[in-house]
């Protein structure tokens, strides 16, 4: 049975004329009430992973739930589908189980939290926000077990519980929760800091609709939803041919020496409907390589794409949801069957990007982007110090390359993801026993193009206690790719130093890795991949790249450009050299993969130094995939 | 006799005041600016202020001024040629920054980046490591570095700046680097991270220090040639120049720590603002400072402004203690426009600048901007002027906004005032950032407005944040030379010194803050302000073990010493309770110790205004007819220099003067004071 919301002084809104200034005016007004919850919960949080790292997103929603300010959709609609009970006034919901919210959550480190805003007895509006908890119990530390078979191996799951009721705290289900937890000082503080952004949240909403009225506060919303179904409308119409456009990548492995993993979409339009069809894409993982990808979310991920180079000021809702229809088959790798592990979900869920960005710019290669840093990979480092015996705790995400992109270069040993920073150096190094003895970008790791890709970013980790690493990480074996001509990135690796002089190559994704005191592991992530014709960059900007030490002189070849290491051109020699290469090249590609999957994993332990996977063994209790 | 003077070069006009100390007599004067070269405005208004007042100008003894130069340094790009030092593994440190994306999800697509202001190719590395607390891992490698150096050498490098790893603990091998890089680059000045701001976080160290180092030649020379020039008609003079903190500075510290002065600009305005609202007793204050390009806003609490430990100006976020000064990207110029695809009205970030500017100013600005929707709408009076402002083109500004109405389906009137709207919830986000979103209700704050188009605006956003009543001040710049005038010399020192409450001790804290109390004294003593007349305060910047956040809080030593370090964490607790709804039972944790000391502050009496009755009939123009509330209405236009202290104006009017318009609203009033602020408040209330 779904949901029942009980209202004290149930009454409709009624839909009222507004004319487009007063639109306007909320629009900006609820903006800047998501902003704030950022603000607070940052202020506010422990964590380092969502105090500097920025690891949560928040949501303002209308009565029935459609995202109206916020970054990956409403999960809302599905919850109440799914919840069997009341939803009251003076409620806070915490769910943390993605199998329980149809995916708005894609593993459970992230905790999410669900308000009900009511104004006079009536719902008015519902504030929500998730962030990711360092750890929530589970077998390993930081509860993202690449090696889980079943999700009740990745730390406590919470079904959707009132932890609010009628404004009062349900200590006993939050201390029931913490028990399970490593560091649940962390988890509480973070916790609350969730609970002070949405309440935020709420007295924003509360304050708008009393300074319009209630109707035109609820007009206003429905209003802002169908302005952005009339853009995304014309858009759709503008961009998506009829015809099939087909792209897949891959995840390399799934850290049991198995892959690549596919994932394969379709894309068309009938009417003035758009139609992702994931139809192709691999079966479920064995391991926690799943993501439960929510179909709304993918949504809202197609949207932003569409829209971000036309009106980047839009506040983008979920509006124009009805026209946009997303298959994805059951029992696959985007949507896993119970009780699948999904904790390591991060890699598929990054390459989503690079799907959507491949998918809608092969038909418009004006707007279309190289493959980019599409993970976020992680570290986590923990242990006993010897000293006293207090447990350390690190989770840490690393970043990469921007790949090149139509208006330009893209940044090097930058976040693709909203609001990421990273962590300073110095504050690790205090409260964490680590040194970080090197923080730069690689030379030479961006994907040579007209607009070069950002660089890879290389961290040394220098240990200082013995204790046990754990590293997620991908694109060790396809290439960050690039377009229109543009040469890929290069792909991540990890090696780790130890004290007796020997060097070990790590797998991209595992556990447990003993560590001692001394050793140190470079944490090289991917560079981007280069947009456009690498011999069409002018020369004085690859030169400057030298000077800088961004690109070798060794490099700066491979965009036909012969200098000295102060970045100085010889003109002569580069335009024989910049001829010469393009007669031997011929025709650029659309799209530089650098290789079939069959060529790489050929190549694999030659380039690479780790053995090729081997072909997937899916899981399949449950009868064949789709 | 002595006399100080006040001094603020604005875009158009400079404004000086002159303050007798021991009568605390003032004389103003307004010169136009001379941008080609400031200090020929500052010499020409130093003759008419003198010439006025019958002064000598050998009777100044000390000038007090605000400046731009730091802030349009970076703004321009025109700073010097900076070379970095960092420890080996951080040379990109400014390349890589916080690794941030602005933007929101798929934000990177559109997001080039700038390069850093010291560029990489001037960047080299110490082979060297201090660890986090302090110790040597391993020595600095002098003769690799000598070599690094030798490759800057011919490179036209102007400063160099030194940002080691953890040197916030233990500055010396940033001391050995600047003795090495003496002997190789002889006359580079160089700049430590650890002197500049000794605080963790080695991207925010470095940019603060790389900044200090680009922003310096441009204004040791601006400075040292101010100060020359004044010491030729005022022999023995004392300058000093405005922080954006709000304090003083000598010219000698200016010149040395000019990143400090990056808000010295706006810093004068809150500084005169607060000054000139204590005189009509007013001191919890917003302070909305509307200009061209920009909105520059802040709040003010017992007469005191909001402190933050960051100062950002263009792309650049530095840590420098600046009076907590928000500001939004829309001003008079600010550029509407309605994008295609999905017919919102928008307004901004693009602005018209001073070239071509607003359509009105007919300089070949076709675009609609603010100010020409306030044209449209006869706020600003395009038939009528006082000497010295600019000459206005209705017909332009109407063609321009005519674009708007167009697109949105509107009338023309309809279009501009919701040009009008759009600005004004632009700028009621800014003011609710600095109030509501830090716990302040506004209701319980004067709003006080200036900038070129602040009193325009000023009356409808009183109405929006229901801060009453909305004060005026006479001529806005003016104001700022009050605040160079009125504010004290002020030096801080800090340090950082993580440590759990459970792991140190008052005793332990307090002989820190002794020290800092100390050096901070020091520089005051040197510029001849003797103890008696110094005072010292004590802030502690503090967290809940765990977080990121940092708040700043205030306390007496004294305290400290007796009741222990509860004196600071209970304070910490209300305040966190404040701002976010909760307190936690977590050990607190001490992050920066920090003592201040000031001079005394200097006894000034306001001008006042001749006194009237209620009718302002006196300075009555011509009635004039302007959009406001849905329709039209007829407005009476004042002069503003003919009004009287005790008058009362009716909305709807104009009040004008020669650089500033204000609007009162229909249903409000403006009752004239003794000082000649106008204070807006509701007809009813």
């Amino acid at each position: 049975m779904p949901a029942q919301i009980i209202e004290s002084r149930p009454r409709p809104y009624n839909r009222v004329e507004l004319d487009p200034i007063t639109l306007d005016i909320i629009e900006n007004a609820m903006l800047n009430a998501r902003w704030e919850m950022d603000a607070v919960l940052f202020r506010t949080a422990m964590s380092p992973g969502i105090r500097e790292q920025h690891d949560e997103f928040p949501m303002i929603a209308n009565l029935e739930g459609k995202m109206v300010v916020g970054q990956f959709g409403s999960f809302i609609h599905g919850f109440k589908e799914a919840y069997d009970g009341t939803i009251e006034e003076g409620d806070m919901f915490l769910t943390t189980d993605p199998y329980a919210c149809n995916g708005a959550v894609s593993h459970a480190n992230d905790w999410l939290l669900l308000r009900p805003i009511y104004k006079d007895g009536r719902l008015i509006a519902y504030a929500s926000m998730f962030g990711h908890m360092t750890d929530i119990g589970g077998k390993v530390p930081g509860s993202l077990p690449t090696d889980a078979r079943q999700i009740f191996e990745e730390g406590i799951r919470v079904p959707p519980v009132k932890i609010y009721k009628n404004d009062e705290l349900q200590e006993d289900v939050l201390r029931l929760i913490l028990h399970n937890c490593r560091l649940p000082h962390w988890n509480r503080s973070d916790f609350n800091a969730i609970v002070a952004a949405i309440r935020t949240a709420e007295k924003r909403v509360l304050e708008m609709a009393e300074r319009f009225g209630d109707d035109v506060y609820y007009s206003a919303l429905e209003e802002l939803l169908d302005r952005n179904k009339r853009a995304m409308g014309t858009l759709i119409n503008m961009t998506i041919p009829e015809t099939k456009q087909y792209f897949e990548d891959y995840i390399c492995d799934d850290g049991l020496g198995m892959g690549p993993y596919r994932i394969k979409c379709a894309m068309w339009r009938e009417g003035e409907k758009v139609i992702f069809d994931f139809e192709g894409t691999d079966p479920q993982s064995i391991s926690s390589v799943n993501f439960y990808l929510n179909e709304e979310m993918f949504k809202m991920f197609a949207g932003v794409y569409m829209i971000m180079v036309f009106d980047p000021q839009i506040m983008f809702n979920d509006g124009f949801y009805d026209l946009m229809e997303v298959r994805i088959p059951e029992g696959t790798l985007l949507k896993p069957r119970f009780p699948a592990a999904l904790s390591c979900r991060t890699h598929a869920l990054g390459r989503i990007f690079d799907i959507l960005g491949g998918l809608l710019g092969q038909g418009n290669p004006d707007f279309l982007c190289a493959a980019g840093f599409s993970d976020s990979p992680h570290f986590m480092y923990s242990g006993y110090r010897r000293a006293d015996g207090e447990w350390y705790q690190l989770y840490q995400i690393g970043f990469g390359g921007i790949p090149g992109k139509p208006f330009g270069d893209g940044p090097d040993g930058h976040s693709l993801w909203p609001s990421f920073t990273n962590v300073p150096n110095e504050f690790l190094e205090s409260y964490f026993p680590l040194r970080i003895d090197v923080y730069e970008t690689l030379t030479d790791s961006g994907g040579p193009g007209q607009h070069r890709g950002g660089n890879a970013l290389r961290v040394g980790y220098r240990f200082l206690e013995p204790g046990e690493i754990s590293i997620h990480d991908d694109r060790w074996l396809t290439y960050p790719w690039g377009v229109n001509g543009g040469l890929p990135g290069q792909r991540s690796r990890k090696i780790l130093h130890r004290t007796d002089g020997s060097e070990e190559l790590l797998q991209s994704k595992c556990d447990r890795i003993k560590v001692e005191p001394g050793d140190l592991l470079y944490f090289d992530t991917w560079g981007g991949g280069g947009w456009g014709d690498p011999l069409k960059r002018p020369a004085e900007q690859v030169g400057f790249d030298v000077a800088a030490g961004l690109v070798s002189v060794n490099g700066a070849r491979r965009y036909g450009v012969v200098c000295n290491e102060d970045g100085e051109v010889d003109e002569s020699a580069t335009e024989k050299l910049r001829a010469d290469m393009a007669t031997e090249r011929g025709d650029t590609l659309l799209f530089d993969f650098g290789g079939t999957t069959e060529e790489l994993k050929a190549r694999c332990e030659e380039e690479t130094g780790l053995p090729a996977p081997a072909a997937p063994e899916f899981q399949n209790w449950f009868g064949s995939a789709a | 006799m002595s006399f100080r003077l006040g001094v603020d070069v604005g875009g158009t006009f400079t404004d000086l005041l002159l303050v007798n100390e021991q009568s605390g007599e003032m004389y103003t004067a307004k010169v136009p600016s001379t941008p080609e070269d400031s200090s020929i405005g500052v010499s020409n208004g130093i003759d008419r202020v003198c010439g006025d007042a019958d002064v000598d100008p050998g009777d100044i003894t000390h000038v007090m001024h605000g400046t731009t130069v730091a802030t349009n340094t970076i703004l321009t790009g025109t700073g010097a040629k900076v070379g970095l030092v960092t420890t080996k593994g951080y040379r990109q440190v400014l390349q890589i920054a916080r690794s941030f994306v602005p933007g929101g999800l798929g934000g990177w697509v559109i997001y080039n980046k700038s390069l850093p202001i010291a560029p990489l190719a001037l960047t080299i590395e110490a082979d060297e490591r201090v660890g986090a607390d302090g110790s040597v891992v391993h020595e600095l490698n002098v003769e690799s570095l000598e070599a690094e150096l030798q490759k800057l050498a011919g490179k036209g490098v102007e400063a160099l700046t030194v940002s080691l790893i953890n040197s916030f603990a233990n500055p010396a091998h940033e001391q050995q680097v600047r003795e090495v890089a003496e002997g190789v680059l002889p006359g580079v000045p160089v700049s430590l991270s650890s002197e500049v701001v000794p605080e963790m976080q080695e991207y925010e160290r470095t940019i603060t220090t790389v900044a200090n180092s680009y922003v310096r030649p441009k204004v040791a020379t601006y400075v040292r040639n101010l100060e020359q020039q004044l010491n030729d008609t005022m022999s023995g003079v004392q300058l000093h120049v405005l922080r954006s903190d709000g304090g003083l500075a000598s010219a000698d510290a200016a010149e040395a720590v000019p990143v400090n002065l990056l808000m010295s600009g706006p810093a004068g305005g809150v500084s005169g603002a607060i000054w000139i609202a204590s005189q009509a007793d007013h001191n919890n204050l917003l302070t909305f400072d509307m200009g061209g390009t920009s909105t520059d806003v802040a709040l003010v609490q017992d007469g005191q402004a909001q402190l933050r430990r960051e100062t950002t100006v263009g792309d650049v976020t530095v840590r420098a203690s600046s009076v907590d000064v928000r500001t939004v990207g829309a001003g008079g110029g600010s550029i509407a426009h309605v994008p295609e695809l999905t017919g919102a009205l928008r307004v901004g970030p693009q602005s018209a600048g001073a070239d071509p500017g607003p359509a009105a100013y007919a300089k070949g600005g076709e675009e609609p901007t603010v100010t020409d929707a306030n044209v449209v709408l006869g706020y600003l009076p395009a038939e009528v002027r006082l000497g010295g402002d600019m000459k206005l083109d209705r017909g332009a500004a109407e063609a321009a906004v005519q674009k708007i109405a167009d697109a949105l389906g509107l009338s023309l009137m309809e279009a501009a005032s919701g040009i009008v709207s759009l600005v004004n919830e632009n700028m009621y986000g800014a003011l609710r950032l600095v109030s509501v979103e830090q716990g302040h209700d506004p209701r319980e704050f004067a709003l006080i407005a200036f900038g070129g188009a602040g009193p325009l605006h000023a009356n409808a956003l009183g109405r929006l944040m229901s801060s009453w009543p909305v004060i005026i001040p006479p001529g806005p710049g003016v104001l700022c030379a009050y605040g160079d005038a009125t504010t004290r010399v002020r030096n801080e020192a800090s340090r950082t010194f993580i440590r759990r409450f459970g792991r140190t001790n008052a005793e332990e804290a307090a002989d820190i803050f002794a020290d800092l109390a100390e050096q901070a004294s020091q520089a005051l003593d040197e510029e001849g302000i003797p103890r008696s007349d110094q005072t010292l305060s004590y802030q502690a910047d503090i967290r809940y073990h765990g977080q990121g956040l940092l708040l700043t809080v205030d306390f007496e030593l004294d305290d400290l010493r007796q009741q222990g370090l509860d004196v600071i964490g209970d304070r910490f607790d209300q305040m966190h309770e404040q701002l976010f709804t909760f307190a936690l039972p977590e050990d607190k944790e001490l992050v920066n110790l920090r003592a201040v000391s000031e001079g005394k502050p200097t006894v000034v009496r306001a001008l006042r205004v001749a006194e009237g009755d209620a009718s302002p009939a006196a300075a009555e123009m011509v009635s004039h007819e302007i959009y406001v509330d849905g329709g039209m209405q007829q407005a009476m236009l004042y002069d503003r220099s003919k009004l009287k202290a005790g008058n009362v104006i009716t909305g709807p009017a104009i009040v004008l003067e020669m650089d500033s318009t204000t609007l009162i609203l229909p249903a409000h009033e403006g009752q004239v004071d003794e000082y000649g602020n106008i204070l807006i408040t509701p007809s009813n209330s």
